[in-house]
């Protein structure tokens, strides 16, 4: 059989189950669209929150960056877990207690101000759409490559899909429709891992391979996979794998800033409302870090053993032979993967020296430049090799039987859908019921808010593919900076709001603006006004970004900001009310109201 | 705090269970600090002499350490403050 035809029966087979799920459990009610009536157990919460989180930048494009930098991107892996503790012991409990639907919600009582709800509202739909943009980057990848047709034709039609999979039903349909996606996904992550694993090293669990032993003995006896692996980077003028290449502030700060956006972004934090009760809240964000780590262990040493497969392919004979020929890419079975991918446009090489060899070889680095010279070579002639293709050609590259590469990419377009749709419904509640039925037509019926909620899921979607056309950056570091903005905004308010009695709405509504400010602007100085490449005024670098920071990074600092000042302007004005007193005290306390604190 | 006021008893026993969960908080989150932010990162290049897989310490940290740690954080939370919950006798009914 055809690939394509085993592409497609896998994808066919798998939306079917998640539409069938859809239509056996849609919303009827407004109550059900958001929070599913607060029926479901801490594990399905957790596997639901697990698909709901790992989306198109865990899923195509995490492994790929840590293929191609390696240590250095640590900073995701730990980042996107270290969330779920702050999450799990700041948030969640307190969140679940407070009892309502959204966090602009919970952010409007506490600070008792329904400016500091607009701010809030505000501050998740900026965040919220910068995800999108990267899911739909992935979504552009996935189906392009599926359809095996260009990048943007496969983000268009991605963003049809999307768009009708999120209006089909609310959360509860979401709930179990995600569980389903979870289960495809994980698959989709491990079964190749597992496979390619056991070709390198021999051991079955791909996060033990990584440190283990390769199979193929050279003539030194066997050698550790990250050894072998540093030492042909490094051959070919490349940076060494395992060690570190970014100054440690950098590396800090953008971890911090994943970690804390993790704990502030809307449709994860939508989740611990969904729980029947506190405890549950605890234990769900622990399972939802179980499902979490099980792509998350696997992801850096399909990272690594991608980078291997890749460089040795590239050079058939080991670094000091003869490079691979274009005639075998363009002849050789095991080199199709080529053929397919650079139809999208994302994969690409050119023999510029003309002598029927592709050098693949680091040509920025000083070290080559003689080699390079010596040999003939004149440049790097691997010219293209996006990085979001990596996980989803990774099957391919290792020569892994169809069914897994079906599988995949059924895999790849179940995360990034997921994310997709749980960020739709959260911008979608927080225009129609934190915005439209909250503030401007409070006596809306549910039938006009529900269709509100539609018409906003509509126009995030065009916003996100129109930009998402042109995406500062591969999937995972545009997500990176969504989680910058939500660290800045949102996270800062929500902890205040609980482990503080003294911050007041002034203080509240002055931290969120300028730490929302302070980090889009400084963004938008190194990646372009709303992204449009070209309008930036300095280089996305480190060394020529405005603080020495870059911009990933600076959602750690544009939270230090929101906490310094909503606290310094607090204690300039005036206290908080006693009922906003006794509100905090209640959030903090598991027990009804009528329990323990009843004042 | 509330403690001078009339419901003497169940504001203390309210602020003694806050203040128990927020030492648990600190506890944790310095633990948490230490395998991310300390070994991945700061205090790699003390633990590279010791070699793991072709590496060293600091990397497995950065790389799966951290998050097995941030596991095993998380579900001693939840069993703990579950049991700081019965203990206060502020849990749900």
């Amino acid at each position: 059989m055809e690939q394509f035809t085993i592409n497609l029966l896998f994808v066919g087979a798998s939306f079917a189950i998640y539409i069938g799920i859809a239509i056996w459990a849609r919303a009827g009610s407004t109550s059900e669209f958001y929070a599913a009536g607060r029926g479901v157990h801490p594990v399905t919460n957790g596997m639901a929150t697990a698909a709901d989180w790992m989306s198109a930048a865990s899923f195509i494009s995490m492994a790929g960056l840590i293929a191609f930098t390696g240590y250095d991107n640590s900073t995701f892996l730990m980042g996107w877990t270290g969330g779920y503790v702050l999450l799990a012991l700041l948030l969640a409990p307190y969140l679940r207690k407070f009892g309502k639907f959204t966090v602009s919600e919970f952010i409007g009582d506490r600070f008792y101000s329904p400016t500091a709800r607009m701010v809030a509202v505000i501050c998740l739909i900026v965040a919220s759409v910068t995800y999108v943009i990267g899911q739909m980057t992935g979504v552009g990848v996935a189906f392009g490559r599926f359809l095996e047709i260009s990048n943007t034709a496969g983000l268009l039609i991605g963003a049809a899909v999307v768009f009708a999979y999120a209006v089909f039903g609310g959360m509860k349909g979401v709930t179990y429709t995600q569980v389903a996606q979870y289960v495809v996904l994980i698959m989709a992550y491990t079964i190749p891992a597992v496979f390619i694993s056991l070709q390198l090293t021999g051991t079955p669990i791909p996060a033990l391979g990584l440190f283990s032993e390769t199979t193929s003995t050279g003539a030194e006896g066997s050698v550790y996979l990250l050894t072998k692996l540093d030492q042909i980077v490094t051959d070919l003028g490349f940076a060494s794998y395992t060690e570190a290449h970014k100054d440690n502030l950098n590396m800090v700060l953008f971890t911090l800033s994943l970690m804390i956006g993790t704990a502030g972004l809307p449709h994860v934090i939508m989740r611990f409302f969904t729980v029947p009760k506190v405890s549950d809240a605890r234990w769900s964000a622990g399972w939802a870090l179980v499902f979490i780590a099980l792509l998350y262990l696997t992801a850096p040493a399909v990272g690594a053993m991608a980078r291997l497969n890749i460089t040795e392919l590239m050079w058939p004979n080991g670094t000091s032979g003869d490079p691979v020929s274009v005639q075998t890419i363009e002849t050789a079975p095991e080199y199709d993967w080529m053929l397919t991918w650079q139809k999208t446009g994302l994969l690409d090489w050119e023999d510029k020296n003309g002598d029927g060899l592709i050098q693949y070889y680091n040509d920025q680095s000083d070290a080559m430049a003689a080699t390079a010279a010596a040999n003939g070579w004149e440049g790097n002639e691997l010219t293209n090799f996006n990085r979001d293709i990596l996980v989803l050609a990774n099957p391919e590259i290792a020569n892994l039987p169809g069914w897994v590469i079906g599988l995949v990419a059924a895999g790849g377009l179940a995360a990034a859908l997921s994310t997709a749709a749980g960020l739709l419904l959260a911008i979608s509640s927080a225009v129609s019921h934190d915005l439209l039925k909250g503030q401007l037509t409070p006596n809306m019926s549910e039938k006009a808010e529900l269709m509100s909620a539609r018409i906003a899921m509509a126009v995030a979607i065009a916003v996100a593919t129109v930009l998402g056309l042109n995406p500062p950056g591969f999937a995972a570091q545009t997500v990176a900076l969504a989680f910058g903005l939500a660290a800045a905004s949102i996270f800062p308010a929500l902890m205040m709001g609980i482990f503080s009695k003294r911050v007041n709405n002034v203080g509240a509504v002055a931290g969120m603006l300028s730490g929302l400010v302070f980090t889009l602007v400084y963004i938008f100085l190194h990646k372009g006004w709303l992204f449009i490449a070209g309008t930036n005024s300095f280089p996305d670098t480190v060394d020529g970004s405005l603080f020495g920071i870059q911009s990933t990074a600076i959602g750690a600092v544009g939270a230090l900001i929101n906490f310094a000042v909503a606290y310094g302007v607090s204690m300039m004005t005036k206290d908080t009310p006693q009922e906003i007193k006794d509100l905090v005290e209640s959030v903090r306390i598991p027990a009804g109201a009528g329990g323990a604190v009843d004042h | 705090m509330a403690e001078q006021s009339t419901h003497v008893k169940a504001a203390k026993d309210g602020a003694g269970y806050w203040k128990a969960n927020v030492r648990i908080i600190l506890v944790s989150l310095v633990i948490w600090a230490l395998v991310s932010f300390g070994f991945g990162i700061l205090l790699r290049p003390m633990l590279s002499g010791i070699a793991v897989g072709g590496t060293d310490l600091g990397f497995w940290f950065a790389q799966q350490g951290s998050i097995i740690v941030f596991l095993a954080l998380i579900f001693f939370y939840a069993w703990r403050m579950n049991k700081l919950d019965r203990e206060y006798g502020v849990e749900e009914d």
